[in-house]
């Protein structure tokens, strides 16, 4: 045993509370992402998390950094106030699809172009689901919500918002990729892309936003397997992962 | 104290929020404002100061939640559609205890209305305007001196109470010119450090989370009743309100702001020619200085109130639930934007008198 080394510990900058994630669900794993990041960068003591509203509104009790709690929508307003106000701190929004790709469109899209100099987690499970499943504006054709129960029609109900190719057209950011935590190898890519937004932010470039395909068991149906597997066989091939900015020096 | 400075409404709202402490500076342009987020924009680097031009007013009320949940006093100035859409905004800094400066220069509503001068936000100030059980302190400004004093006394407020303030002004505040004396500037590293604030963590002290959200319906009674017992202590203490001419007066005339000012003169008009009318002045919208109501409502000599708004009777019925139907309490309003002149607030006394 005493040879033993230790190769995996839960990051400190995670609180014990226990969690209200549902089983399977992805949150929890960008969770530790982020905190370990920023353990990692030696951020901990400088970094303000503002927290959106959605299933990870609860993160105001899971993250050990002095947090600050949203309005629906409105992350990236508060957070360039705490960075204007602390420009020297580092500052993340960490949001959900319906928060920051529906009723946030436009706080996230002048937050980029600004080139605010602050870090967006943007969690996309395509669907809404603190509220019990309903159609978000990155929902899938033929996936069924509590509101389109007849599964998305993408002729009645328009077509899903492709976030990181819009805000990539933009001057403002340093850095937008999208990345996914199906499986092992693509947490290790995400990993590493917020570790190059929160390096973005360190640097002084500007903007970046980092979108995860993430699950939702619960709100789409199916089993913690199966919606891994959903992710790789449906979401990513309409929003193919990758870097879509990325300026020179990153 | 330094000497006396002619400048326009909308930038004395400026100049004194600078020397008030306040390097931060959100807001969306809408007139009969534009000069005050024009104003910041050229004074505010010269202090090493911030101001952002936000992507709507529901963006800028949110970059003064982050501000000041980062521990720095920060404001913006708006006018009546504007200001309607920081509603959730306010709503949310009040939940989280938020210390914010918000000056609403109303104009003429409902919808988009027009640019005059109009109380009609009244209501929305002094009742709640957002959602859940809250109140924000909410100060009336009469010429631009006072506009200026008020700057700095809803910075203290806020601070002191953890509270958003409204200062309550309207398109002619903003828009006329007067000569004003700013009080002692005040560095903002002189302020009290605001410990509760997300700053970044010390790993000494707890982590600070700025948030208005408990899923525990004990819980959140417990913080509702912890905001009632403030907004009783600010009622207990905070009240601000001008009388003039109130002693031995039969009308007793209530009104604020622009509308106040104009009361005054028709008021010395009146007088002259022997009738007895004073002027209660609230400074303070919320907390209502209900006792100067009730004082003026104890004496023999009050025959009767007046009260005077740019709206279509708002203030009125806080001052009905002071005089609790025991003497009349008359009202005149002017809609729409217009502004009575003080022959026609002289001619409304003389026609009850
Ligand atoms: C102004 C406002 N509108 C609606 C809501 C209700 N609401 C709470 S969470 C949510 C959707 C969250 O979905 P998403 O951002 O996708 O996050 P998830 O829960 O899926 O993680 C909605 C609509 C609210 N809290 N505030
Ligand atoms: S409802 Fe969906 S997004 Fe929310 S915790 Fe459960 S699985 Fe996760």
């Amino acid at each position: 045993m005493n040879d033993m080394k230790q190769i995996f510990k839960v990051t400190p900058l995670l609180t014990k509370t226990k969690r209200s994630y549902c089983p399977g669900c992805t949150h929890g794993v960008i969770h530790r992402l982020v905190c370990e990041v920023i353990e990692e960068m030696n951020l901990f003591e400088e970094t303000v998390i503002v927290v959106p509203v959605g299933c990870s509104t609860l993160s105001i009790h899971y993250f050990e950094m002095d947090t600050v709690q949203a309005a629906h929508g409105r992350a990236p307003a508060v957070a360039t106030g705490v960075k204007r106000a602390l420009p020297d701190k580092t500052v993340v929004t960490y949001q959900g699809d319906g928060d920051l790709a529906s009723i946030g469109t436009a706080e996230i899209v002048h937050a980029a172009t600004r080139g605010e100099n602050i870090t967006t987690i943007f969690v996309n499970n395509g669907i809404y689901g603190m509220t019990g499943g309903q159609m978000a504006p990155t929902t899938l054709e033929g996936w069924k919500t509590t509101t389109s129960p007849f599964g998305r029609d993408y002729k009645k109900e328009g077509y899903p918002i492709k976030i990181s190719e819009m805000l990539a057209t933009l001057n403002g950011p340093a850095y937008i990729a999208r990345t996914s935590v199906h499986n092992p190898a693509n947490i290790m890519k995400t990993k590493r892309a917020i570790r190059k937004a929160f390096k973005a932010q360190k640097e002084g470039l500007g903007f970046s936003l980092v979108e995860i395909l993430s699950t939702c068991p619960t709100n789409w149906g199916m089993s913690p397997v199966n919606s891994l597997k959903r992710i790789s066989e449906e979401t990513m091939k309409y929003y193919p992962l990758g870097e879509y900015k990325s300026v020179e020096g990153l | 104290m330094g000497n006396k400075i002619l400048m326009k409404g909308a930038e004395v709202l400026g100049e004194a929020a600078v020397k008030a402490g306040c390097r931060l500076y959100f807001g969306y342009p809408i007139t009969p404002q534009n000069e005050a987020p024009a104003y910041m924009a050229k004074r505010l680097p010269e202090v090493n100061g911030t101001f952002v031009q936000a992507e709507s007013e529901v963006a800028a009320i949110n970059m003064l939640y982050g501000a000041s949940a980062a521990g720095h006093r920060v404001m913006t100035t708006s006018s009546s559609p504007g200001i309607s859409l920081m509603m959730e905004g306010v709503s949310y800094c009040a939940g989280a205890e938020l210390p914010v400066v918000i000056v609403n220069v109303m104009r003429g509503g409902p919808g988009l209305g027009g640019i005059g001068p109009s109380q009609a936000d009244y209501f929305q100030a002094t009742k709640g305007g957002g959602h859940g059980d809250y109140k924000i302190i909410t100060l009336a400004p009469t010429n631009l001196q006072e506009q200026a004093d008020l700057i700095f006394k809803a910075f203290d407020l806020a601070d002191k109470y953890r509270i958003p303030v409204m200062i309550l002004s309207d398109g002619l505040l903003g828009q006329i010119m007067e000569a004003v004396e700013y009080k002692d500037e005040i560095k903002p590293e002189d302020l009290a450090k605001k410990e509760w604030a997300a700053t970044g963590r010390d790993p000494k002290r707890e982590k600070n989370l700025i948030n208005s959200l408990d899923l525990d319906l004990d819980g959140l009674e417990r913080h509702n009743h912890k905001l009632q017992k403030r907004y009783k202590e600010i009622e207990n203490t905070e009240v601000m309100c001008e009388e003039y001419k109130t002693d031995d007066a039969k009308i007793v005339v209530v009104a604020y702001g622009t509308t106040a000012r104009i009361a005054k003169t028709a008021i010395d008009k009146v007088r002259e020619e022997g009738l007895k009318v004073g002027l209660i002045r609230p400074i303070t919208l919320w907390p209502f200085p209900s006792e100067n109501i009730k004082n003026a409502l104890q004496k023999e000599n009050v025959k009767a109130f007046y009260v005077f708004e740019l709206s279509a009777g708002q203030m009125i019925e806080d001052v009905q639930l002071c005089v609790n139907a025991k003497k009349p309490v008359n009202f005149y309003g002017r809609l729409g934007g217009n502004v009575p002149s003080p022959d026609e607030l002289a001619e409304k006394i003389r026609e009850i008198y």
